[in-house]
């Protein structure tokens, strides 16, 4: 089809050349042929040629700006950039960039042209100069990668941070050490308990004679309390000097 | 001179003792469950009936035996017929099956918990794949959640088979799990009195934070109106009301000798009729809390589900048929669908397969139970939650002190016999019997961290404590009512607590109780025989999703302990 629109322009212009040889009209023919080459180069599904889609509304809401023809020459602008920080590519104009069948959605097609406009640049080329600038592009306009998407072209996830010690070990081990020292200070606490048990009924046990043949036990209480050593001294049976009132 | 019973210091720490005991993931993970199975609301109404039919009177009655015998399960059964102590020994065993695998889900409540101070949530993104231009496979085909479950966590195997070895960041946290349990119980009722204050109240306090962010959630209405709904057929189901009891009975811990331990560090003359009320009342209103929080965490989920699902078939269309971005909403999807279907017929088919069918409804459906709610629809939920490190934090702290209060009750029972027993104590300080339970549990415990160990779980879940108990439990009555003697009993308790016995407990006691255990019994071992080959679980990492196969296990109508 394309090659049936280039030779139907040549035949075209065979065949006007002789009325035709006036320089208005021949320029209008060569601008006529340049689109229909440019328009063969960048057709959906052509080779070289990647899709791009943006949902401008989605990531912006409210904010979102209309997609016209200066959004569009500043994505060619983009892409442009991109394509010069490749080796060899450094003489990449704006120019070179087509873009073609721009649908509501928005999406469109695009090709990179060398220099003589012939010929489109090889996907692996594009590819690699968009991949690697890809976070400039989506800040050029405010999109992020799901937003702005170059089907065809995977955007390289970002990896997770991943510090050199995981954060649970270090939780772990905290809470570790401080369950180890509880438990240490909990034994070596009842081990000291014990022996002061122990050594005091070997002090106590000469006078505690009368106790040991009682039931120790007296509805749960132990004989302990009710021994006079460590007793308190009641106040309600007051010595026998204060009951009678002085004269 | 003897040594004195160790007594609680006061009878509000026995209370929470048995709270923290009784109230437990069970009323977490199994209990709303049931309730969107059985009925929504309409599941309220077996359920109370069991509580004061069942609940009440059992509870009631090993509080007093232990109160009155004031010995471990051993010792007590013992004491009541000689010929009787093996009922006790046999509550000591299951007490220790219990123990065994029961901790293995506080190691990954630990697991849980130290990986939430990350940012992002570590299951709220898939990992990438080898070359970083896509997520890892396994992750896709299931979900982020599921994905560190199964694989993060567990590390699964394909089957019980495939044993694999011992995983070292599980055994870890059992290793942590198992020394936080024996930090609180090694010195007796002084240190577990302490600790119960804690791991009795703050479930609670954390539920209400949770109530509180539930109801607010987006969607969360949308949860509560479609499990509470009653549905009235479902009352003449029996499954419902065996479910009901079921659920009753391993809820409260009944058998395991724990309650009996517990009572028999208590005063002779405390009031443990009023205990029994109190303590199955709470248990009882801590599930329909907790299940209204879960349902209001499972109608937000499946809201963001169902507009993610939206968003999907949405953006799909949009993409297809180049249309303006914005233009297709959730409101004027179908039309739009519609006119698509006639305007370009042959695109339309082409996609159509692709288009899913988002439904609320199915969304709300998905009941889950057990491990499965707690460490995958929990925790889906709370990743689409704001601040969600803090909720995660706050939800695996309340399943810790759920999971180890629980515990505190179980190594209790096994401890209180030993330690009563005059040969082991005379030989090894107390702090060296529990050390050495611990030990030992928590060293076959490892069987559980390996990988096929949830599989091991499964089983030990399913099948360790069930019909056990149940003959524990229906022994325990009869002797106690006919051994012993009801009027005897009756008398002793009359003599120690100073109050007689109310003639509804001993109707219970002597009638109803045994009457609903046999027949709950009955209904379980004919369920077991006639299911023939048992079945598990298995997950199949290839496809992203749970497989039930020949020689697998049957999941669903098993009650399982660890849910109680």
């Amino acid at each position: 089809m394309a090659k049936a629109d280039l030779s139907a322009a040549w035949i075209f212009f065979f065949l006007t050349l002789p009325c035709v040889f006036h320089p208005e009209r021949m320029l209008w023919l060569l601008f006529f042929l340049v689109t229909a080459i440019h328009a063969e180069l960048c057709q959906p599904g052509a080779a070289n040629a990647f899709k791009v889609r943006l949902s401008i509304r989605t990531a912006l809401g409210n904010k979102a700006y209309a997609w016209d023809t200066s959004e569009e020459y500043l994505f060619k602008a983009m892409v442009a950039f991109s394509m010069r920080k490749v080796p060899n590519r450094e003489a990449t104009e704006i120019s070179h960039v087509l873009l073609c069948n721009v649908t509501q959605r928005v999406s469109f097609w695009f090709v990179v042209t060398d220099p003589s406009k012939n010929h489109t640049l090889p996907a692996v080329e594009v590819q690699t100069a968009i991949r690697m600038n890809k976070n400039r592009i989506n800040g050029a306009f405010f999109l992020n990668d799901q937003t702005l998407e170059f089907l065809k072209i995977p955007s390289t996830l970002a990896p997770p941070m991943d510090p050199s010690v995981p954060i649970w070990i270090i939780i772990f081990g905290v809470i570790f050490c401080i369950v180890i020292v509880a438990i240490t200070l909990l034994i070596l606490s009842g081990i000291r308990q014990r022996r002061r048990k122990n050594k005091e009924p070997s002090e106590v046990d000469d006078a505690e004679d009368k106790c040991e043949n009682m039931n120790t036990i007296e509805n749960g209480i132990p004989c302990d309390p009710l021994d006079m050593k460590g007793g308190h001294i009641n106040d309600a049976f007051m010595t026998e000097d204060e009951r009678l009132t002085p004269l | 001179m003897e040594k004195t019973r160790p007594l609680w210091a006061n009878p509000l720490q026995f209370v929470f003792a048995c709270i923290s005991y009784a109230v437990g993931l069970g009323n977490v993970w199994r209990f709303p469950y049931l309730c969107q199975m059985y009925g929504g609301g309409s599941f309220l109404v077996p359920y109370i009936i069991m509580l004061i039919v069942e609940g009440m009177p059992l509870l009631y009655l090993e509080l007093a035996v232990g109160q009155r015998m004031r010995q471990g399960s051993i010792g007590a059964w013992r004491t009541i017929s000689p010929y009787l102590s093996g009922v006790g020994i046999a509550s000591v065993v299951v007490s220790f099956f219990l123990s065994m695998y029961y901790n293995v889900i506080n190691a990954w409540a630990f697991w849980y918990l130290f990986h939430s101070f990350q940012d992002p949530l570590p299951w709220s993104v898939c990992p990438l794949n080898g070359n970083h231009t896509g997520y890892d496979e396994e992750c896709e085909k299931a979900s982020s959640t599921q994905y560190f479950w199964y694989r993060k966590t567990l590390n699964i195997s394909p089957s019980l088979q495939e044993n694999g070895g011992v995983q070292w960041e599980p055994a870890l946290c059992l290793l942590l799990a198992w020394l936080v349990v024996y930090l609180c119980i090694l010195r007796g009722t002084e240190s577990t009195g302490k600790v119960v204050y804690f791991t009795a109240s703050l479930p609670y306090c954390v539920l209400i934070i949770y109530l509180i962010r539930g109801l607010t959630l987006h969607g969360a209405t949308n949860g509560l109106m479609y499990m509470f709904t009653p549905k009235m057929e479902q009352l003449a189901n029996p499954k419902a009301w065996v479910n009901a009891a079921t659920q009753i009975f391993f809820s409260l811990g009944l058998g395991f000798g724990s309650l009996i331990a517990f009572a028999s560090y208590n005063e002779p003359s405390n009031n443990c009729q009023k205990h029994a009320i109190i303590v199955s009342l709470i248990n009882s209103f801590t599930s329909i809390f907790a299940s209204i929080v879960t349902f209001s965490i499972y109608g937000f989920k499946a809201t963001f589900n169902y507009e993610n699902c939206l968003k999907k078939v949405t953006l799909l269309l949009t993409n297809t048929f180049d249309l303006e971005d914005g233009f297709l909403t959730a409101s004027n999807l179908e039309q739009v669908k519609g006119y698509l279907a006639s305007a370009y017929p042959s695109k339309y088919s082409e996609v159509f397969p692709h288009i899913k069918n988002c439904s609320l409804e199915s969304e709300l459906d998905t009941a889950v139970q057990g491990t499965g709610l707690a460490f995958i629809v929990y925790t889906e939920a709370i990743k689409n939650m704001e601040v969600s490190q803090l909720w995660s934090v706050l939800y695996f702290f309340m399943l810790l002190m759920l999971g180890i209060g629980s515990m505190l009750g179980n190594t209790a029972a096994i401890l209180t016999p030993l330690t009563d027993s005059k040969i082991i104590s005379s030989h090894l300080p107390k702090e060296a019997i529990s050390g050495l339970v611990c030990l030992v549990n928590c060293a076959i415990g490892m069987v559980f961290t390996m990988e096929a160990g949830n599989y091991w779980f499964d089983i030990f879940n399913d099948y360790a404590a069930t019909l056990s108990l149940l003959l524990i439990v229906l022994v325990e009555t009869i002797a106690v009512c006919y051994v012993y003697g009801l009027r005897r009993f009756e008398s002793d308790l009359k003599a120690m607590t100073g109050r007689a016995v109310s003639w509804y407990w001993k109707v219970m006691w002597a009638g109803v109780s045994p009457l609903l255990i046999v027949s709950l019994f009955v209904f379980y071992l004919s369920d077991y025989i006639l299911t023939g080959t048992l079945k598990y679980q298995a997950w199949d990492a290839s496809q992203g999703h749970l497989l039930r196969e020949q020689q697998k296990m049957f999941n669903s109508t098993m009650n399982c302990s660890a849910d109680f």
